[in-house]
């Protein structure tokens, strides 16, 4: 009786529910990191430019999404959105908004920080051998930056898989609040609930991140064997 | 010189793109309060959906069973409006927090949430006709039962922080030493080890809680004013509102709210409790 809590795991439909929620924090991370990383990328490289007003434009849009804090930019999106403008999407896709425009933000700092770190000198080769701007763009920054870029890339990937957590704050049936309706509804026949839900939504995060943090090593190994 | 022309042309730039986007937010307002009512019930109708908010957690008023199906008292209220108004019924699952602003920004049509009516409510969404009642309780120890308030004298009281509990004791009953948490769970925990007399909090709530601790009883079941609770709709609504109104007058009278206390409530709620101590006199 002590521990019947974990059998409430595996009563009626709560496992699948659960692994429906992890879905859906799944695929509006995987969602908003590839728009927002699309658009990083692109948002990045105009902030290497020397276009003033083009780089003050795109600081000033990095330094809104860096501050304010993500909760209240899905609040935002979920609530101001509709009232004052009458766009009225599922709060799947208003999240989906929210963290694209957010990755778009980190991504390009960190898109310009790897652009910028390419050694001069590689530049400098490239142009002694008479490569044009877009060519050394394609064959010497963009090669080099994307390994500079890796690890901030992967970090920024994970931590939006964690921030799917705050999805539940606008009626997102993600994994965190379909475990709490399965908490709330075992709560006063089973007290120990709590305990076997958080475990089993903490493995999942892991088994879900683990993996990127795994690849990013695997990748950077294999590129110094290449050099 | 070269600088100052750069400074006017960034200033100029973003005087021109704010005023750009002040044109723009100030069409789109006119432009949404043009947009007629998306919550009445021709629109409703139209559409084919109602958007019910509803509590996922609030167990046995709103939640979701093992099945992945949502149930409750209001769950079952929320499925026979969709009946009766002949459409499909959408749950918008909320929290306490965000019933009204899930009114205000179209997200739902109706709020069934165990909203009790206040004052301060009152001002910023329409309620309907109430469709349940509850009052403060007092949970004491079947061998030692507080029946009256004049037993608690000079005793410890268990009470949520909060909550309606916690006014009608600071306003009405000082004589009652209150002890004070902040938790459903703390405030349960700290009965069962024997570090007060009593606990007092909704009935509606503590009903459900001695069905699990049968050494309890809910001994006073209503404790100054009672409070009911509505159905919302958003402030404004009158084509929704009315409609609701008549709803629940049928629905009354039919007897509906007896069926739904017998199938929803009464499984998770002690042997004590009788229909008429929930829903509203006929």
């Amino acid at each position: 009786m002590a521990h019947s809590g974990i059998n409430v795991l595996f009563a009626g439909h709560n496992f699948a529910r659960l692994m429906g929620g992890l879905w859906t924090s799944v695929w509006i991370a995987a969602l908003s990191i590839l728009f927002g990383g699309i658009l990083g990328i692109l948002f990045g490289f105009l902030r290497t430019r020397s276009n003033r007003l083009v780089k003050l434009i795109f600081r000033l849009y990095l330094e809104f999404f860096r501050i304010v804090p993500t909760v209240v930019l899905l609040f935002l999106v979920y609530y101001i959105l509709p009232r004052q403008f009458n766009v009225n999407w599922p709060g799947t896709w208003m999240a989906v908004l929210a963290f694209t425009l957010w990755v778009a933000a980190e991504y390009s700092d960190i898109v310009r920080g790897a652009l910028e770190s390419v050694p001069k000198h590689q530049i400098e080769a490239g142009e002694a051998l008479g490569l044009n701007d877009r060519q050394l763009f394609w064959y010497v920054s963009l090669p080099q930056a994307f390994q500079l870029a890796l690890p901030g890339t992967i970090n920024l990937a994970t931590r939006v898989i964690k921030t799917t957590s705050l999805l539940m704050l606008i009626s997102v049936m993600d994994v965190i609040n379909i475990g709490q309706q399965i908490i709330e509804a075992n709560n006063n026949e089973h007290p120990t609930t709590v305990f076997w839900v958080y475990g089993l939504i903490f493995i999942l995060y892991f088994i879900v991140d683990y993996p990127l943090s795994w690849w990013e090593r695997r990748l950077r190994k294999n590129s110094k064997e290449v050099k | 010189m070269k600088y100052l022309k750069r400074i006017i042309l960034v200033v100029a730039s973003l005087v021109l793109a704010l005023s750009g986007l002040w044109a723009g937010l100030a069409a789109n307002q006119t432009h949404a309060q043009a947009a007629a009512n998306q919550s009445s019930v021709a629109a409703i109708k139209k559409r084919g959906v109602i958007r019910i908010a509803v509590f996922g957690d609030l167990k046995p008023y709103g939640w979701v069973n093992q099945d992945g199906k949502r149930v409750g008292y209001d769950v079952y209220l929320a499925r026979q409006i969709g009946k009766d108004l002949g459409v499909k019924v959408k749950f918008v699952q909320v929290n306490a927090n965000n019933r009204v602003d899930t009114l205000n920004s179209n997200k739902a049509d109706l709020v069934l949430a165990n909203f009790t009516v206040t004052k301060e409510r009152k001002q910023i969404v329409d309620f309907a006709k109430p469709y349940m009642k509850v009052s403060v309780g007092v949970v004491s120890k079947k061998s030692h039962p507080i029946t009256k308030l004049s037993q608690l004298k000079g005793k410890k009281l268990i009470i949520n922080k909060g909550t309606t509990a916690e006014n009608y004791f600071t306003q009405h009953q000082t004589g009652v030493t209150q002890l004070k948490f902040d938790s459903k769970t703390q405030q349960f925990n700290a009965l069962k080890h024997g570090r007060a007399q009593a606990l007092a909090d909704d009935n509606s709530y503590l009903y459900a809680w001695v069905k699990n601790n049968p050494s309890y009883t809910v001994s006073i079941k209503h404790l100054g004013a009672q409070q009911s609770i509505s159905p919302a709709v958003k402030k404004g609504n009158k084509s929704l509102l009315n409609w609701t109104n008549k709803e629940i007058t049928k629905l009354n009278k039919n007897g509906f709210f007896e069926k739904d206390f017998n199938q929803e409530l009464k499984p998770y709620f002690g042997k004590e409790v009788k229909a008429n101590d929930i829903i509203l006199e006929k």
